[in-house]
């Protein structure tokens, strides 16, 4: 195994932030090339699961010439498995704080939104106490820039930035076409960077130590270190950070319980990973190490020789059935079709070759749901059924 | 200008052009279905997919604007493939009862099917709720048929401001409609029917009131009559194949007197009355505002002849009603006038009477529900009304071989009629017909204009207004000497709503304003043939026009019949009976 394989724990999401006015005063008085050429060189990509690199997304949003821009903090953490953003708003708020108004700095906005998740409510009143003192601060060094609040009301969809817009527009929650995109054409209609609580998290670090301490760590194409929302089957359930690029074989030694037999990566719109393919897999963004490479919003689900994978895919379906938005026919209707066809091949009412063409339905959907919601359910059904189509059957 | 690349073709575009706009540009059909051009593109349906080169996924053609240098293709196999699967996804949420919808043969998904050729259904998951609310007069909804195009809330929303018809749920769950537990029949809904308009399939569809016709038509005992709105006639023929815009007025009577009507009435006779009686009231509250401000006359008089405007005004202003012109519509005049003149006339019990309206408008079916639509005896003014739609239907089902129909003619007394009357099928026609007759009665001379129009006002854009001075006016009318008089007309609710801001506010500098519920007026009213869009409308405005520049007479106060009506039954405008029988109140509903 190449080095690259192994397992790296890193500290630098919680590491205290007591310097952080320090380092919010220190980048407000580079300019906001430097920033962005600073972010661009450490490649750091979205932290949400979708990847888009964050420097090139400041960039894009800088440039429009706009008058009001906004910097949203995208913590509609909703993704099944997924539990790290409320960390890092409870335990370091005032980095992720730091980073919008370093944003806003450099998109020239003073307007920063978070969008909490509903389900965690119970977050409001020590990240309003965060806020204020943040604030506060922000009106001692003269610098123009005010955080809110928004509560989301619990619909997964309002996770996809775009769906995310229009619900804090106060209309229903359901994706935009793109283009446009947020950062010419985002809430109300104007510039938007639109950041993943994790993502702003990494900025931090990036200002704090510097391109390079972010860039050494990780693999090429995937760069820097990620947490990682660690469940099911394993003796220690929990937040982790990680190195990108590890291997799975090496995660599944570190967190499984010996008889791991598939780990979800990605959450319910990931991808389910057989055993035999751990030592292929690593855990990134994109370009091909030796085997297989999965883009992850950090969510790691580990499933034992006990578990049906019937089971787990029929609850994924039922996930996507409710929380489609049902504005595209593959999306709406398709998530009902898989999760009544693999009832019905099941039941015994559909023979097992049903299974192809409820395959060759979510390849469908991929291609042509309007977000990525519809796309993604593709991932997690082509990869139980085509790696445990007995289960399904029998 | 973008240079692109579609099925290999170089083609060269606008800026902002979208790929399907470009491909149709240049003949290449995208198969397409919930689009609808410049009014809904929000790409729901995935139907209109293509592959362009690069994309991991595919896009929606409708909303993905060409750009250089892109290469689309939308033929390939993929986008065949995938195309398929979203019709059968579609069809699979459908009922499949095509031979008893009343959109067989006219109906998208049918079209779409045509094109896409399915042979086999793989995907059979579950049905939408079949929920059918026929609570409303005018509109029918069966849930079961809707395949969440979500024209409907575009045109609700968008286009009429009433924002009734939405998306409720999630998921499969979701549901186009009032919210869930409220039904059209006791909502906001001002039946405007634009969104049964624009529904592909059969999930929005008007009132059918053709058996209660049918069953008057046999009924020995009953007289039946029949009248026919202005913008019926320049719209019946394309349910014939004719093109848009083929006026045919005379083929429709002879229609109707073959359908087995007693009598055929030109609802365009009370469109001259209304002119009469509208014209009348509006001179008084401008005397009024001039001569006699103790009297608190309210202005700008708005006019009354359309009842989705009406009920969207009782909703939304309900603390403005007195700017409604106190006039019924016109059909509803006649209708009141045949139960009583023409009765009297012909020693016809008006009990025995049943008095069908054709309709280009759904909303009419509401409107003669109201008490006020009843006359002392608890007698209906109207008693059933039928859109265009629905009286083709019934020539169709009756075996009339409507295009090779003789003329026929409309039948006296209430026939008759002018050019102005014509008018009212379109929007800024009432307007320039009251102008007509109201400048004539001021001045003492012709409507100035080039054939009798005023431009500004013509046309479909939203808001038109206009400014005419009064000039030596005769001497009753001095107090006028100078005064410009300014109108404003719109159609669609969202302009009305916009105008009504206005007064709200104080600022309207506005004395008469017309305002019709449907874009573009009663020719693209709820009741017409589909499909309704601004190159159609536009077709229809010009039948209008034409027949109106064809008559003889071209204002309403030269309709001798009309004021034979006065001397022998009526007495004046604005008289006791005109007040009893042609004119009415107003309700205050609730904002929800």
């Amino acid at each position: 195994m190449p080095s690259i394989y192994q397992l790296k724990r890193v500290d630098f999401i919680f590491k205290d932030e007591k310097d952080w006015k320090e380092i919010l005063k220190n980048s407000l008085n580079r300019p906001a090339n430097e920033l962005i050429n600073e972010l661009i060189s450490s490649e750091l990509k979205g932290r949400g699961g979708a990847g888009f690199p964050t420097g090139l997304k400041w960039k894009l949003t800088a440039e429009e010439e706009e008058h009001t821009k906004y910097v949203i903090c995208n913590a509609d953490e909703g993704e099944p498995g997924t539990f790290k953003d409320r960390e890092i708003l409870s335990k370091v708020p005032l980095k992720v704080l730091t980073s919008m108004a370093v944003c806003g700095h450099v998109i020239r906005s003073n307007m920063g939104y978070i969008y909490l998740r509903g389900e965690y409510f119970f977050l409001q009143p020590e990240l309003k106490k965060s806020i204020k003192e943040f604030e506060d601060y922000c009106r001692e060094i003269n610098f123009d820039f005010s955080i809110r609040i928004f509560m989301g009301s619990g619909a997964y969809i309002c996770g996809e930035e775009t769906a995310l817009f229009e619900s804090m527009e106060g209309k229903r929650g359901e994706p935009r076409n793109k283009p446009p995109f947020p950062s010419t054409y985002g809430y109300m209609g104007k510039p938007t960077v639109i950041n993943n609580v994790e993502t702003l998290a990494h900025t931090y670090t990036i200002f704090e130590y510097g391109a390079k301490r972010f860039y050494d760590l990780g693999v090429q194409y995937s760069r820097g270190s990620k947490l990682f929302s660690v469940s099911g089957d394993t003796p220690k359930p929990g937040i982790y950070e990680l190195e990108l690029g590890m291997s799975l074989d090496d995660f599944v030694d570190e967190f499984g319980d010996g008889d791991t037999k598939a780990v979800q990566v990605g959450g319910a719109s990931g991808f389910l990973v057989p055993r035999k393919r751990f030592g292929e897999t690593a855990i990134g963004f994109q370009g091909k190490l030796t085997g297989i490479s999965l883009p992850t919003g950090g969510s790691m689900m580990l499933f034992n020789s006990s578990r049906s994978m019937y089971n787990v895919l029929d609850n994924y379906l039922e996930f996507f059935r409710e929380e489609s938005c049902g504005q595209c026919t593959p999306c709406r209707v398709g998530c009902q079709q898989l999760l009544n066809g693999i009832k019905a091949v099941k039941r015994g009412e559909k023979n097992a070759q049903y299974l192809d063409k409820l395959l060759r339905l979510t390849e469908t959907m991929q291609y042509t749901a309007k977000c990525g919601l519809g796309q993604s359910v593709a991932n997690s059904f082509s990869s139980i059924v085509e790696n445990f189509r007995e289960e399904m059957i029998y | 200008m973008i240079n692109l690349t579609i099925n290999n073709k170089k083609l060269q575009v606008e800026e902002g052009t979208s790929i399907f706009e470009a491909a149709k540009q240049n003949n290449i059909l995208i198969p397409h279905f919930c689009y609808m051009e410049n009014v809904h593109q929000i790409g729901s349906c995935r139907i209109c997919v293509v592959e362009v080169e690069g994309g991991k996924t595919l896009m929606a053609s409708c909303v993905t604007p060409a750009t250089e240098g892109m290469v689309v293709h939308t033929n390939s196999e993929r986008v065949r493939d995938v195309r398929k699967v979203i019709f059968e996804l579609m069809l699979s949420d459908h009922p499949k009862e095509c031979l008893s919808c009343w959109r067989n043969q006219n109906c998208e998904l049918q079209e779409l099917g045509n094109l896409i050729q399915l042979h086999e259904f793989r995907y059979e998951g579950a049905k939408s709720k079949d929920v059918i609310d026929g609570s409303s007069p005018s509109i029918v909804r069966d849930s079961s048929k809707c395949i969440l195009c979500r024209r409907c809330v575009t045109v609700c929303n968008e286009i009429q401001g009433v924002g009734l018809m939405n998306p409720h749920h999630r998921g499969f769950s979701t549901f186009i409609g009032p919210s869930e537990d409220e039904l059209l029949g006791e909502s906001v809904c001002t039946n405007c029917g634009q969104c049964v308009l624009v529904c592909p399939v059969g999930a929005l569809k008007e009132k059918d009131s053709t058996a209660a016709v049918w069953e008057a038509l046999y009924d020995k005992s009953k007289t039946v009559i029949v009248q026919t709105a202005p913008a019926v006639r320049a719209a019946l023929g394309e349910i014939f194949l004719y093109e848009p815009g083929t006026l045919v007025t005379g083929k429709m009577a002879a229609a109707l007197h073959q359908l087995g009507f007693n009598y055929v009435f030109d609802t365009n006779f009370a469109a001259d009355l209304t002119i009469m009686e509208e014209g009348s009231e509006f001179l008084e509250r401008v005397k009024n505002a001039f001569t006699a401000p103790d009297k608190k006359p309210v202005l700008p008089m708005i006019t009354s002849c359309s009842p989705g405007w009406i009920k969207f005004m009782e909703h939304r202003y309900p603390d403005q009603l007195a700017h409604l012109s106190s006039c019924k519509s016109p059909h509803m005049m006649l209708g009141a006038l045949t139960k009583s003149y023409f009765a009297e006339k012909m020693n016809i019990d008006p009990a025995k009477m049943f008095v069908v309206s054709v309709m280009p408008c759904t909303a009419k079916k509401f409107e003669i529900t109201r008490p006020e639509m009843f006359n002392q005896n608890g007698l209906a003014d109207v008693d059933a009304v039928i859109t265009t739609r629905e009286l083709g239907r019934m020539i169709k089902d009756a075996g009339i071989d409507f295009r090779s129909l003789e003329e026929g003619e409309f039948d006296s007394p209430l026939g008759l009629s002018t050019g102005a009357a014509d008018i009212f099928g379109t929007t800024g026609g009432v307007m320039e017909a009251a102008l007509r007759t109201v400048y004539e009665l001021v001045t003492g001379r012709e409507l100035p204009g080039v054939r009798l129009h005023i431009q500004p006002l013509t046309g479909l854009n939203r808001i038109k207004t206009a400014s005419l001075k009064i000039e030596n006016p005769l001497p009753e009318y001095s107090f006028l000497n100078g005064v410009t008089v300014r109108v404003a007309v719109t159609s669609g609710l969202k302009g009305a709503a916009e105008l009504l801001e206005e007064i709200k506010n104080g600022t309207s500098p506005y004395h008469f304003i017309e305002i019709m519920g449907c874009p573009g007026g009663c020719i693209s009213g709820g009741g017409q043939p589909r499909p309704v869009n601004d190159a159609i409308r536009t077709l229809r405005l010009k039948a209008i026009y034409r027949e109106d520049e064809g008559k003889m007479v071209r204002k309403s106060h030269e309709n001798e019949d009309v004021m034979l009506l006065y001397t022998d039954f009526l007495g004046a405008p604005l008289g006791h009976k005109s007040h009893e029988l042609l004119h009415t109140v107003y309700t205050q509903r609730s904002k929800n």
